[in-house]
Order: structure tokens, then C-alpha cells, then sequence
């Protein structure tokens, strides 16, 4: 039985039909970039569409059905007081949950305010900061229901989204590598920027799945697919240096799109307590 | 030994392109001497050199318009050979029924490769023992490798990482060629090495070699031999590296190693990889490919459920000495042909040949213990 096969339950399909998945597409705290992956998909949407029936897509269409679905895929981090309800509701609808993009998976970008006093950033940002219902962190979704699949990026790759839905649906284990982003790199034949430029890249430490977009023209990976294997950060921080960052500047290269992902964040902290290193204080 | 000129160069790259040949030689693009197609003499980096080191690769313009005046970009035969991606099969449901389709092996058709290095020529050797040397050759492997031919061409500026001349396997070629050229100011002394190289030879005009060109070949091979970038000292390695198992280098290099596995992609003997299928959305059609993997990846040691080499340090050792010694017992022959790719494309710079030294100059420093 697949893991997103349907539940034979009458659900008011026509009697004999064969049950095709329930699929949901959910959005929290999020760009909705990872959610145009599904939609621009083209061909690929249709053939989607032929495999699962798609009940609940609010970027896609007005109606939506009510659980409870065979998959749901969750696109944006937890930022407000309502998402803490609203992420345990979709769990408790959904049998097989797919966490999808470096919001999901790690608080995204507005995660950064996880690192600061937040009471001062609303006033900063906002002309009424009364005006806002926001969580003073961004989390993922893992922080508070089980995620059954994880699937990195900014935004999450088709490709690999479509490979986990045809896997699923095909009644076996999506493949998610941990390989870094120079897997992939070495793979299509890109220069490496790195050594032949002397430009700061973080595909050492990061995910592979984007095809090494980046690389491929010419600057260095920004780390938007969050952290490979159990990555080396300090060491990576200490060539950024050689290269020519300031101390500060090789670590807030790790502080972007997946600055709050543990290993990112927890590596940094291990290499400032590294012997003969200078803090610069802002 | 013969002598040909730049167009005689020329014509003989033109004569194997008549002939159906897809060339393959060194060509700048982004600022690396990268191994691509090219179409004729004129692709080729004339008056280019470059600066290696480890972690770091330059372009140089240089006072002369030799075409090999350097010692290697990132990539050898193997891209070409045993590509990044390859699919081995497809499976298709149609109607309840499951086909597949014979793989077409050897489709990319022939390539004719330009100016591999000594070392390249000897890492396809070692290659070959490993996909086609076994009692299950590897069909579309040898396809492609018998469809080749191969101009080698020996080394007059070997690189800032090489150590060829440390592991036997150069600067000067001596396996694996169907022409050897040796780059002179105004051409190329040139020795067949397969009677269809010494054919060509005669059709793109080439001459016999005068007394002082021959001088000035052997000349220049010997100031290469001198000038490598790195050197290895290979006594008894595979004894060095396996009673210095507990050795304190291993967590030291741990400490520096990214596991990026960008050496592994650059050695031109690393032959490990993964397979894996893709299945469309409509499960009609299953893709087998297999690809480039590394043995630096965590999740390449995935064993019945678990990683067997999690830390860096293990996988470090695992590499280097699979590489110089335990290649020996599988293969009958080193894994490593002193190219020195390994060190220049490493993003942190990290030297396989001071990592060496550095265990043998403290050879037991921790003996490994009784029963392990």
C-alpha cells in the first residue's frame, strides 16, 4: 500500500472509480515561490493532475475541499500565533505530510529575526507595531508536528517535488541525497568558483537537489537549499577569510535564507569559540 | 621519431573529423583550460598557461604561442569515458505489460581525444581495469573506449601540484596512445604509438625529426622532471598507511576537510557511483542512471540502514587510503597517477602529498593496537 494511496472510504466519488489521492497544497509564512513550482509545472502540472485530485490549492483555485487528504504539502515557516493552530490542523487532516522550501524546513529568510530583540524590529519596521499578531521566532514546521518528508530549496526544486509525488504515488521512498551542492557542480562540468575566481561559495556545506544553479553562472551558492551532510563550517568560515571576508562578514554568509537550520547556526557558534579568532562586535 | 608543424596539426585533427570523429581537447572557458568539444587546431589555448596551487588555479598569458603550454584544467578522459550521468535502462508499462528497450551502447559515437597528459593516459588504464578488467565488463565503457583515439601529448610545464614523475606516470607518455606529441617552439616531435597513429603521422605530412629537435625535446622532459610542483615519497605506502590507522594526521585533516568530495570528482581514477531510478508521475516509465558519486558523502556509506562512515575522519582515511594502497590490493595498481588535481580543485587547498608526509614523518606515532 502506497504511502498516499487513498483511503477506500466513501468520500462521494462515483461508486467503482478507482480512489485516486486527496492532495492539499498549504501556505504559512512563505513567498509563495515553492508553491509556483506545482503551478508553473506546465505538462508535468497536468499529468499531476491526472494522478491525484488536487482538492485544496488556493493559488491555483477558488474551491476548496475539507480534509481529511492523503498528502498535504506545506510551504512557509510558523510566524504567527494562528499558524500554531493552523499547522496542527492540517497534521491532524493529512496522512502523509511534505514539508517543502527553506521556510518549512528552517524558518526561511524571516528567521533572521530570531537572532534579534523583536520587540524593537516590529517598531523599527512598522509604523503601528500594535498592528501585528506575529511570533517573536520563525520556525519550521518540524518544530511542532511530525513531518513525514522534507524537501529543501528557495524555492524547493520541481524536479525533486515532482520525484517525491511520482515516488509516493509509485508506492516507495522519495530519494533525497545529502550530498553537497559540489556533487552536483562537478557533475554538469562547472568551473569551480572557488578556485579557479577566489569567490566565497557555500556549496561545500549545502544541500544538493538546485542543480547548482549558481555556480553554473559564475558566483557562488548563497546556501538557499540549507545545510548538506553534517557540514564543516568553521572551516569553510576560516577560507572565506583567507579569501578576503572580514570575520564577520565569511560567518553572515552562513545568515541568509537558512540561518536558523541547526547545523548553520550551531556550527557558527562552534567556530567563534574556536582558539585565536577575533569577535567583532557590530 | 617524426616532427609535424602547427598545420600539420592541423590536418591531422581535420583528417579524424572527416572521419567521423568528435574531438575532445583543452579549450579555455571561464577562465579554466576545460576539456570540451572542439572543432579544430584553432580551439586550442594558444599562448595560454596557468598557475596552480593548491586550492587555487589561474589563467597566464605566456610569451609564446604554444598550444599545450600548461599542465591540466580540471578534467581528464573519465568525463568522457565514464560520464557524470548515464542511463543504463529504462523500463516501460504499457497495457500491463513491462518492456525494455535494449540500451544503445557506445551512441554517443567515436572521440578522438587532443592533448591528454601522461598521467590521464595512465588513469585510463587504471580505469579500464575497473569497468572493463573484470569477469562483467562494462559494454557501453569499452564501447566508448575502443571507439577513441588518442593524441597524448608529454608534459614540458608541468603544474604547481603535479607529481607525476613521483608515481611512474610521466611527464613523458608511455601507455595508452595512438600519438604522443612534445611541444617545440615551432611544432611538435611526434611518435606513434598503434600503427593507425603512425598512418596519420605520414597522411598530415609529417617529416622524420632532425638530431637537434629530438635534443630539444629531451631537453625540455628533463627540465620537467625537475620542475613538478609536489612530490611524494611512495616507499612502501600501502605498509605506511595501514599500521597509521590511529594516526593523530587523520582528525587533523578531518579539521580542514570540507567532505565537498571535489577530489574525488577531479581524480580521473575515481570511479564511484550511485545508481538510481526515477519513475514518472504516470508510473509508466522507470529511468535507471547512474552517477557520479563520492565516497567523501555521508550517505554513500548508507549499509543496511545506517552509515557506517559518519565522521570526516573516517572518510578522509577511507579515501587517501583506498587511493595508495588498498587500491594496489584490488586493482594491482595505485590508485592515485600523480596529477595533482586532487589539491588544486580542493576548495580549502589541502595537499594529499604533505598529508602523506606528515603521517610518514611521524610513521607510528600511535601504533595500532593488538587485534584491531
Amino acid at each position: 500500500m502506497s504511502a498516499v494511496q487513498a483511503d477506500a472510504r466513501a468520500d462521494g466519488r462515483e461508486a467503482g472509480a478507482p480512489a485516486r489521492p486527496r492532495v492539499a497544497v498549504f501556505k504559512l509564512s512563505s513567498c509563495d515561490g515553492c508553491q509556483l513550482q506545482l503551478l508553473d509545472a506546465e505538462e508535468a502540472l497536468l499529468e499531476l493532475a491526472g494522478a491525484v485530485d488536487i482538492v485544496l490549492f488556493r493559488e491555483a483555485r477558488g474551491r476548496s475541499e475539507p480534509g481529511p487528504y492523503d498528502l498535504a504539502i506545506v510551504e512557509g515557516s510558523i510566524s504567527t500565533p494562528r499558524q500554531l493552530e493552523e499547522i496542527k490542523e492540517i497534521r491532524a487532516s493529512a496522512r502523509f505530510l511534505i514539508a517543502v522550501g527553506a521556510c518549512a524546513l528552517s524558518g526561511g529568510i524571516q528567521a533572521l529575526r530570531n537572532a534579534v530583540e523583536y520587540g524593537d524590529t516590529v517598531a523599527r519596521v512598522y509604523p503601528t507595531p500594535a498592528y501585528v499578531r506575529a511570533l517573536a521566532t520563525s520556525t519550521p514546521v518540524s518544530d511542532h508536528v511530525r513531518v513525514d518528508l522534507e524537501l529543501p530549496g528557495c524555492p524547493v526544486d520541481r524536479g525533486q517535488l515532482l520525484g517525491a509525488l511520482a515516488a509516493l504515488l509509485g508506492g516507495h521512498l522519495p530519494r533525497r541525497s545529502t550530498a553537497p551542492v559540489c556533487a552536483e557542480c562537478k557533475r554538469r562540468g562547472y568551473v569551480c568558483v572557488v578556485v579557479a575566481r577566489g569567490e566565497p561559495c557555500l556549496g561545500p556545506v549545502t544541500n544538493t537537489g538546485c542543480g547548482a544553479i549558481c555556480p553554473g553562472m559564475g558566483r557562488g551558492c548563497y546556501g538557499c537549499f540549507g545545510p548538506s551532510q553534517p557540514p564543516n563550517v568553521a572551516a569553510l568560515v576560516r577560507r572565506f577569510e583567507e579569501l578576503g571576508d572580514a570575520p564577520e562578514r565569511a560567518r553572515d554568509r552562513f545568515r541568509l535564507i537558512t540561518s536558523s537550520a541547526p547545523a548553520f547556526r550551531d556550527g557558527l557558534a562552534a567556530s567563534a569559540g574556536e582558539p585565536g579568532r577575533t569577535e567583532v562586535t557590530p | 621519431m617524426r616532427f609535424l608543424d602547427r598545420e600539420g596539426l592541423g590536418s591531422l585533427l581535420a583528417r579524424l573529423v572527416a572521419e567521423g570523429y568528435e574531438l575532445i581537447g583543452p579549450t579555455v572557458r571561464d577562465g579554466t583550460i576545460v576539456l570540451d568539444r572542439i572543432e579544430a587546431v584553432d580551439d586550442l589555448p594558444a599562448g595560454v598557461g596557468e598557475v596552480e596551487g593548491p586550492g587555487t588555479y589561474r589563467l597566464v598569458r605566456r610569451d609564446d604561442r604554444r598550444v599545450f603550454g600548461f599542465a591540466h584544467g580540471p578534467d581528464a578522459g573519465k568525463r568522457f569515458l565514464f560520464p557524470s550521468s548515464e542511463v543504463l535502462g529504462t523500463i516501460g508499462r504499457r497495457n500491463g505489460h513491462l518492456t525494455a528497450p535494449p540500451a544503445e551502447a557506445g551512441a554517443e559515437g567515436r572521440r578522438a581525444f587532443v592533448g591528454l597528459r601522461p598521467c590521464d593516459l595512465h588513469a585510463i588504464e587504471v580505469q579500464d581495469r575497473v569497468f572493463r578488467g573484470g569477469p562483467e565488463p562494462d559494454a557501453a565503457y569499452a564501447a566508448r573506449r575502443d571507439g577513441a583515439f588518442v593524441i597524448g601529448v608529454n608534459c614540458t610545464a608541468p603544474g604547481g601540484t603535479c607529481f607525476c614523475d613521483s608515481m611512474g606516470t610521466g611527464p613523458v607518455c608511455t601507455v595508452g596512445f595512438d600519438v604522443a606529441l612534445t611541444e617545440l617552439d615551432h611544432g611538435f616531435l611526434a611518435t606513434a604509438g598503434t600503427a593507425r597513429g603512425g598512418d596519420l603521422l605520414e597522411e598530415a605530412g609529417s617529416r622524420e625529426a632532425t638530431p637537434g629537435e629530438a635534443a630539444e625535446g629531451h631537453r625540455l622532459l628533463a627540465n620537467a622532471r625537475v620542475h613538478m610542483g609536489r612530490s611524494l615519497d611512495t616507499s612502501d605506502l600501502p605498509g605506511l598507511l595501514y599500521r597509521n590507522r590511529r594516526h593523530p594526521r587523520w582528525a587533523d585533516v578531518a579539521e580542514r576537510c570540507l567532505a565537498c568530495g571535489n577530489c574525488t570528482s577531479v581524480c580521473p581514477t575515481c570511479f564511484c557511483h550511485d545508481v538510481v531510478d526515477d519513475v514518472d508521475l504516470a508510473g509508466e516509465t522507470a529511468t535507471r542512471v547512474r552517477e557520479w558519486a563520492s565516497c567523501f558523502s555521508v550517505e554513500f556509506s548508507h549499509t543496511a540502514g545506517m552509515e557506517v562512515r559518519t565522521s570526516r575522519e573516517a572518510r578522509y582515511r577511507q579515501w587517501l587510503t583506498h587511493k595508495f594502497a588498498s587500491w594496489i590490493d584490488q586493482f594491482g595498481t595505485s590508485g592515485c597517477v600523480g596529477c595533482g588535481r586532487c589539491i588544486t580543485w580542493c576548495p580549502v587547498g589541502i595537499d594529499v602529498t604533505e598529508e602523506v608526509a606528515a603521517i610518514r614523518a611521524d610513521d607510528g606515532a600511535v601504533a595500532l593496537e593488538v587485534g584491531a
